[in-house]
């Protein structure tokens, strides 16, 4: 059991322990749907969703396997949850709204296999957080996802109109952004401790 | 990103094993380097050389036996739900990893935390079951597999070695300078793993560019 608050969950999932740029999860879609600042507010959102469901999933699966003692099975359970969750948001957008669907393109699947989503099911298992403490935990996670996105997003496009050197475009470009932008996020260290 | 992937789908999927599959993914495929896949674990566990090693192991085992086993099941395996059954195969192999690090060294298990179980979800490994093992024999596969692995470890390595160096002064552990020397902390913290990484990436990308430009000026030449 886990006896944090509600709110310095929330703080330090979104902020001082930001998934991207602090654990490093999620750095697929943030390197590849960070160049349009429309796209990224929408992938946030999507991954913000994923993140709430496969949460609640991984509760719900995690107190079963406690319950038969299986817990080796947590790590196959889990990714099967995730794997379907993601289906059913893709279908569920691809009905809703075509012109994002498209815009998402291969993305869209590769939540997945975005390390951010299951790096939140099994650190809210390793943390021993109750049902509420999950559901606070998921949304500071995706909130602080999309604002790495986002932040991301804005700098890069602003960065389409100033001269780079050929040999800094692309990959290495973008890390380099992500450094200082982690550098940045070092300044939230301490707060909600 | 296992997209991004096209040479290997076009070679004949008969050929007998050759020593370019386990070849190409040391340099000129490298994961990281070249096809800038896996970089969750590349840039979260890489802040010594000791846990870059155990990374780079961990994930090698799963990627020879996840690729050997997609191709061993390749034609049983129906092509809607191939996906579902690679996950399902990589998370069982990681499973078993987890385990015998835990059984092997409790620190390093420890100090690799949640990310030992982040190899499932490490796009390198999909990318290869999809693109490679599951067109290919089984032969060809291991190899496959062993050659992206010992090229994933390498470039781990290579990030470990650099962050480890500046950020405590010293690489497995030894120390390397004389006790005067200042490390720099910002290298083994997160952000030091998005500038080594960008630098190796800066380099890489001026050696392709010099090569090219050697090409351009050799044919103009003949």
């Amino acid at each position: 059991m886990n006896d944090d608050s509600l709110w310095t969950i929330f703080l330090n999932a979104s902020l001082v322990n930001n998934f991207v740029l602090a654990y490093f999860l999620g750095i697929c879609p943030f390197l590849g749907v960070s160049g349009k600042l429309a796209t990224a507010t929408r992938m946030g959102g999507a991954v913000c969703f994923v993140m709430l469901v496969s949460s609640l999933c991984a509760f719900a699966i995690n107190a079963l396997l406690v319950a038969i003692d299986a817990p080796y099975l947590r790590l196959i359970s889990y990714i099967v949850v995730i794997a379907s969750t993601v289906q059913l948001v893709e279908m569920f957008i691809k009905k809703m709204s075509p012109a994002l669907f498209r815009a998402l393109g291969i993305f869209l699947p590769l939540i997945t296999t975005n390390c951010a989503i299951l790096g939140l099911a099994l650190f809210q298992t390793n943390k021993g957080y109750d049902l509420l403490q999950c559901i606070v935990y998921a949304l500071g996670a995706g909130s602080g996802f999309t604002l790495a996105l986002i932040l991301m997003a804005g700098i890069r496009e602003k960065l389409e109109l100033a001269t780079v050197p050929d040999v800094v475009q692309g990959t290495a470009l973008t890390l380099m952004i992500a450094g200082i932008l982690s550098l940045a996020f070092m300044g939230f260290a301490g707060l909600g401790a | 990103m296992a997209v991004s992937d096209k040479p290997v789908t076009i070679i004949a999927s008969d050929r007998a094993p050759s020593t370019d599959e386990f070849i190409k993914g040391l340099w000129r495929e490298n994961p990281v380097f070249v096809q800038v896949l896996g970089m969750c674990p590349v840039l979260a566990v890489t802040n010594s050389g000791a846990n870059a090693l155990a990374m780079g192991l961990a994930t090698t085992f799963v990627l020879v036996l996840s690729n050997a086993l997609v191709s061993a099941l390749r034609s049983f395996i129906p092509k809607q739900v191939r996906i579902a059954t690679f996950i399902l195969i990589i998370a069982t192999f990681v499973t078993v990893v987890d385990y015998l690090i835990q059984a092997v060294s409790l620190d390093m298990h420890r100090a690799l935390g949640a990310f030992i179980s982040l190899i499932v979800v490490n796009c390198l490994i999909l990318g290869r079951a999809e693109a490679f093992a599951s067109k290919n024999t089984l032969g060809r596969s291991i190899l496959d597999g062993l050659g992206m692995g010992v090229g994933f470890t390498f470039a781990l390595l290579c990030l470990g070695g650099v962050r480890e160096i500046l950020g405590s002064g010293s690489l497995f552990g030894f120390a390397l300078f004389p006790a005067g020397f200042q490390p720099w902390i910002v290298m083994i913290l997160p952000s030091g793993g998005f500038f080594t990484l960008a630098l190796w990436l800066l380099l890489f990308n001026r050696l392709k560019a010099r090569k090219a430009a050697r090409g351009v000026t050799g044919e103009a030449a003949a």
